[in-house]
């Protein structure tokens, strides 16, 4: 166990970061996820026609196109836009993107093409009779929405959202590619200075299904607290 | 741009292998631990319940990685006839693949034999047929039906999943598109050629699980 003490002897602190880098990605890339689901949802749900096919352009291409390609595009691809903006404003310099950043970003736009369907089924399985009902109690839009609609479409769309959760959580282990220091990145430097692999890759694993573990407690609680009415 | 075309298609042949071969072998070991589950003995059930627990608890990056990687690092692996088999990136992948595809299909293939209706089995029996009878002509048929739209899910994140082989060396589509990315510096191009060759891929599986799909609707 000498491998994972704390300090400069091993790498228990250095890993114990990773991991904390690896809920930060998660949780930033699901946020972007979040936000642009609720655009491309509120487009697929639309009635207009061109909103419908950018929806579904949007959630066919990052569902069908492999997680690591995707990554590739943003890791070589982000600077490069950047650079050719920078150049406009009279920047002539190499800049380099934050790896947190395209990392998160590419996870996020991922993460939101599972979460765009996740939330047009919510919506749809709302039942009519509810907003009806909501606008002859004379409710404020705004009122019944955060009120009636948002709690049952929650307690629908929960498990699902769990699920979106779990593929991003495992998702970010990609980024390693780009040089972020999360689990995957670290157990890769610390297999390469101690000849270790198969402990810390094995370590790493360990350390996923804890996250895992954990995440699926997290959601079944606030499954049930938001299942309280049924 | 354009003579990079021919060998993202060259690639691609092997990311078709890939995909198959982990398919097909990831069927079996589905169905074995889909069956394991079923099983009274505890010891069995609980081999089965962890080994689809850890499969889809953990991201395939770090399979691959264990067998690719930290296998090699087994004394006794090297020294056996199996080293064959765990030296060569190729057959690692495809063995990452293979149990990591069939942790999900075991579940998916448990989840369609538990929604048979328990009627339609005590009707079979009703009737004289025999256990096997019952199985193959009344379980299994609507089993594989069942399953059908989920396991076409899975074929479809097998075929992204096998992007990963270019983490081990495996120059298959997603790693000869990394290539020439790097030496070309034209991202933006290269992930529409590639990206669509994939979706092409999502498109033919999509639409042949769609035609099975109304082949063995049996109710029209």
């Amino acid at each position: 166990m000498g491998l994972l003490a704390y300090g400069d002897t091993g790498w228990g602190d250095e890993l114990f970061f990773a991991t904390l880098m690896t809920i930060a990605v998660a949780i930033t890339a699901i946020f972007i996820g979040f936000l642009l689901a609720a655009i491309f949802a509120s487009f697929k749900l639309s009635n207009i026609r061109i909103l419908n096919l950018i929806g579904s352009f949007y959630t066919t291409v990052f569902r069908g196109v492999p997680e690591l390609l995707v990554i590739y595009l943003f890791f070589f691809g982000s600077s490069g836009a950047v650079m050719y903006v920078a150049k406009i404003f009279g920047y002539d310099g190499y800049i380099e993107v934050n790896a947190f950043l395209t990392g998160a970003l590419s996870i996020g736009i991922i993460s939101g093409a599972y979460s765009t369907e996740v939330f047009r089924g919510a919506v749809q399985s709302i039942n009519k009779g509810q907003f009806e009902a909501s606008e002859v109690l004379g409710l404020k839009k705004k009122f019944y929405y955060y009120k009636v609609i948002i709690p049952q479409m929650l307690r629908l769309a929960l498990p699902n959202i769990s699920n979106v959760w779990q593929i991003t959580l495992k998702d970010t282990s990609l980024i390693s590619v780009t040089g972020l220091v999360e689990i995957m990145r670290q157990s890769y430097i610390a297999a390469g200075s101690t000849r270790d692999p198969l402990f810390f890759y094995s370590f790493a694993a360990v350390l996923y299904l804890f996250l895992t573990f954990l995440s699926l407690k997290l959601f079944n609680n606030l499954e049930k607290h938001y299942s309280k009415g049924y | 741009m354009i003579e990079s075309f021919p060998r993202l298609l060259n690639a691609t042949i092997l990311t078709i292998e890939l995909t198959l071969l982990s398919l097909l072998f990831g069927v079996f070991v589905g169905a074995f631990f889909a069956v394991l589950r079923t099983s009274k003995i505890k010891i069995l059930y609980f081999i089965s319940y962890y080994y689809s627990y850890i499969f889809r608890g953990t991201p395939l990056l770090v399979q691959i990685f264990i067998i690719y990687f930290g296998l090699g690092q087994v004394e006794w692996l090297r020294e056996s006839f199996l080293w064959v088999i765990f030296k060569e990136p190729y057959s690692c992948a495809i063995i990452a693949f293979t149990l990591n595809t069939g942790a999900y299909t075991s579940e998916i293939f448990r989840s369609a034999f538990e929604t048979i209706q328990k009627g339609l089995i005590e009707a079979a029996e009703g009737l004289g047929l025999s256990k096997i009878h019952v199985f193959f002509k009344i379980k299994l048929p609507i089993a594989i039906k069942q399953s059908l739209p989920a396991y076409g899910n899975e074929m479809i994140l097998m075929l992204k999943g096998t992007s990963l082989a270019s983490t081990v060396t495996l120059l298959d589509l997603t790693g000869v598109a990394k290539h020439i990315i790097s030496t070309t510096f034209r991202p933006v191009e290269v992930f529409i050629v590639a990206g669509s060759i994939y979706l092409l891929m999502t498109f033919i599986i999509h639409n042949f699980i769609k035609i099975l799909e109304k082949k063995l609707d049996y109710s029209k």
